[in-house]
């Protein structure tokens, strides 16, 4: 059993009280309780490890080179030779599918780390500061709300010119607004809380109260907000892709080989659809299944109503 | 309530204001000379410095940037939206032609995602955990993974495959010709639909749950009305306002979604337009467009949250 901090009025999710976060022996504790109570998200656990492994060892375990064509198996559905076929010049697709991998996961994870982290801190001062800084964040966040988020994505990937910090950058800016409201409404409500008060009676500065006080209470809301982000993000990259503002060929990437396969004439070979998509698909399911495993652990609230 | 409606208008004012000047921001750091997207880097380098100039400035971007913002909102407010860098058309002919297309597919989709996602979403409530239930929830997950534009490509696949039919490649306008029309936007709907049921459905089913535990709608069974009449008409009204907002937040999913959906499967609609605006560099085609995309958005979350405080007399808003 995780220990139940007595702030269960916080926010939509349970805040990890500062002595269960630096202790190792709660966080094994923790992923005992995650499995336990989650057999199904701790199944997805092992689906999304494996899959993150996979892109990681790429070089290693990818059977062709993803870059190199070969013209005498040109278009050739799935084989012996080559699992998931071949495209129009021969590349092998399962290759393409593991490196594929590579990229889009690189730039969703990197993206996540700098778009949710950004939001989230800017939406912890926003809310523990208040005020006109409070006010002037609420109005730009709602701006960048005010957007789908892939048309944002396809306006900032346009606007920087085409290449993988582009992309990274694109998606990030989309995620910004979700931890700002977020992290910002859990920093409201300790603002005023006794322990909160007390260090401001005692004298400590904002920036130590914000980071030694409210950070702490943050980082579950956020680990779960990041994991749903992921899902979002590689779906949104994998967009970009497709309509041909993502990361350029000739690196694959999950969404430009979708897109490349429209380019073999009016009917695409069922192969080169089908793989890259389930790689999406499998992933996206992977990574939202793990978030709302995270979710259920960290949240007592939820428990038992699912 | 006119107060509250005032106040809501005056803050998306607001909003479309700030989104103008993001995207006007955006669009103006392009990297490169226009002229470059426009003549080619070949033609580029053939233009004479005078050419450059001449061509710079009747393109409006000689001007100093403010003066090229204020010059843009004049043409929004006037309704040209500006001229596409490459065809003899503006943005606000190409939104004429291509729109409707896109609104049609847009609106059929949020029709279909709630007669898709809401019998579901309340089935699941009803009798939690059972097979239904559980079948429900798993195809609920699937979809919130299923990348629609992949969804696409794959019924595009299978109905050539299998029956051998490929969808007009042509626009026709519902008045025209009602049956083509109907073929090239059910499998956009279709696909948009089935991504946001999965959200309404969820939606629908955790809202609905906790409604059915609250003190009238037990009043209402103990005073013998049917479990029909009770959920029908006592549970789900309330139920139902979350699942109104969260039907405009999905919007956002629509919209951008019908982008590379309309591209999987060949619809010649707006979000084809974005996506040749993009793929062309036409700076002036993709601002206006995403200012247009933007303000739908903006207006249909206004009305949502509208909607929202005329169906709840609880929620009084000063």
């Amino acid at each position: 059993m995780a220990q139940q901090s007595d702030i269960s009025s916080v926010g939509q999710l349970r805040p990890l009280a500062a002595s269960e976060l630096s202790m190792s022996g709660r966080a094994r504790q923790g992923v005992k309780t995650f499995a336990k109570r989650n057999p199904l998200s701790a199944f997805w656990a092992v689906v999304a490890f494996a899959i993150v492994s996979v892109t990681l060892t790429a070089p290693y375990i990818a059977p062709y080179d993803p870059l190199k064509p070969n013209f005498r198996v040109m278009t050739k559905p799935p084989t012996a030779e080559h699992y998931f076929g071949t495209d129009q010049i021969g590349r092998d697709t399962l290759s393409r599918v593991i490196y594929g991998g590579r990229s889009s996961l690189f730039v969703s994870f990197i993206a996540v780390v700098l778009g949710t982290t950004s939001g989230s801190l800017w939406g912890l001062a926003s809310g523990y500061i208040g005020g006109t800084f409070d006010m002037i964040s609420q109005r730009i966040i709602e701006f960048l709300q005010a957007f789908p988020d892939l048309i944002l994505a396809m306006a900032i990937a346009m606007a920087f010119g085409t290449g993988t910090w582009t992309v990274i950058v694109a998606v990030a800016i989309t995620r910004i607004s979700f931890g700002g409201r977020i992290i910002r409404s859990v920093a409201l409500s300790l603002k005023e809380i006794a322990y909160v008060e007390a260090a401001r009676a005692v004298g400590a500065s904002t920036f130590r109260i914000m980071a030694l006080h409210i950070l702490p209470q943050c980082v579950a809301p956020y680990l779960v907000l990041a994991t749903t982000h992921l899902g979002v993000a590689i779906i949104i990259e994998s967009s970009l892709g497709f309509l041909g503002v993502g990361i350029p060929p000739p690196t694959p990437t999950w969404g430009n080989m979708l897109a490349e396969s429209l380019n073999s004439g009016l009917v695409p070979p069922w192969w080169l659809v089908v793989f890259p998509g389930l790689a999406i698909t499998l992933t996206v399911l992977a990574f939202n299944l793990v978030g709302d495993g995270i979710r259920d652990t960290l949240d007592p609230r939820l428990r038992g109503s699912r | 309530m006119h107060k509250y409606i005032l106040r809501r208008l005056g803050f998306g004012m607001l909003t479309v204001f700030g989104v103008s000047i993001i995207i006007f921001v955006l669009m103006r750091i392009l990297p490169g000379d226009p002229l470059v997207a426009v003549f080619g880097m070949e033609g580029f380098t053939k233009l004479s410095e005078a050419d450059r100039a001449h061509y710079m400035a009747e393109l409006g971007l000689s001007a100093p940037i403010p003066v090229q913002y204020v010059r843009w909102l004049g043409d929004i407010a006037q309704g040209r939206l500006g001229k596409s860098f490459f065809r003899d058309e503006s943005v606000a002919d190409l939104i004429i032609r291509r729109g409707p297309l896109s609104a049609e597919i847009g609106i059929l989709s949020v029709i279909l995602s709630w007669i898709l996602g809401l019998p579901v979403g309340i089935i699941s409530a009803i009798r939690p955990n059972s097979v239904m239930d559980n079948t429900a929830r798993f195809f609920s997950i699937l979809f919130l993974a299923v990348p629609g534009f992949w969804l696409g490509m794959l019924i595009v696949l299978a109905s050539l495959f299998w029956f051998g039919y490929k969808a007009p490649l042509i626009g026709v306008s519902l008045w025209a010709d009602p049956w083509t029309n109907f073929q090239l936007i059910i499998g956009p709907a279709v696909v948009l639909a089935v991504g946001q049921a999965a959200y309404i459905a969820r939606m629908a089913r955790s809202s609905l749950m906790e409604i059915i535990r609250e003190d009238y709608v037990r009043t209402a069974r103990a005073k013998g009305l049917l479990e029909r009449l009770v959920v029908v008409r006592h549970a789900l009204p309330n139920a139902l306002l979350p699942v109104i907002t969260l039907s405009g937040i999905l919007m956002g999913f629509v919209l951008a979604g019908s982008i590379p959906v309309e591209r999987a499967f060949g619809v010649p609609g707006l979000g084809r337009a974005m996506f040749t605006a993009v793929i062309e560099r036409d700076i002036f085609v993709m601002q206006n467009l995403v200012f247009i995309y933007s303000l739908v958005f903006v207006v249909i979350n206004i009305l949502v949250d509208i909607t929202y405080a005329w169906f709840d007399p609880r929620i009084h808003y000063q």
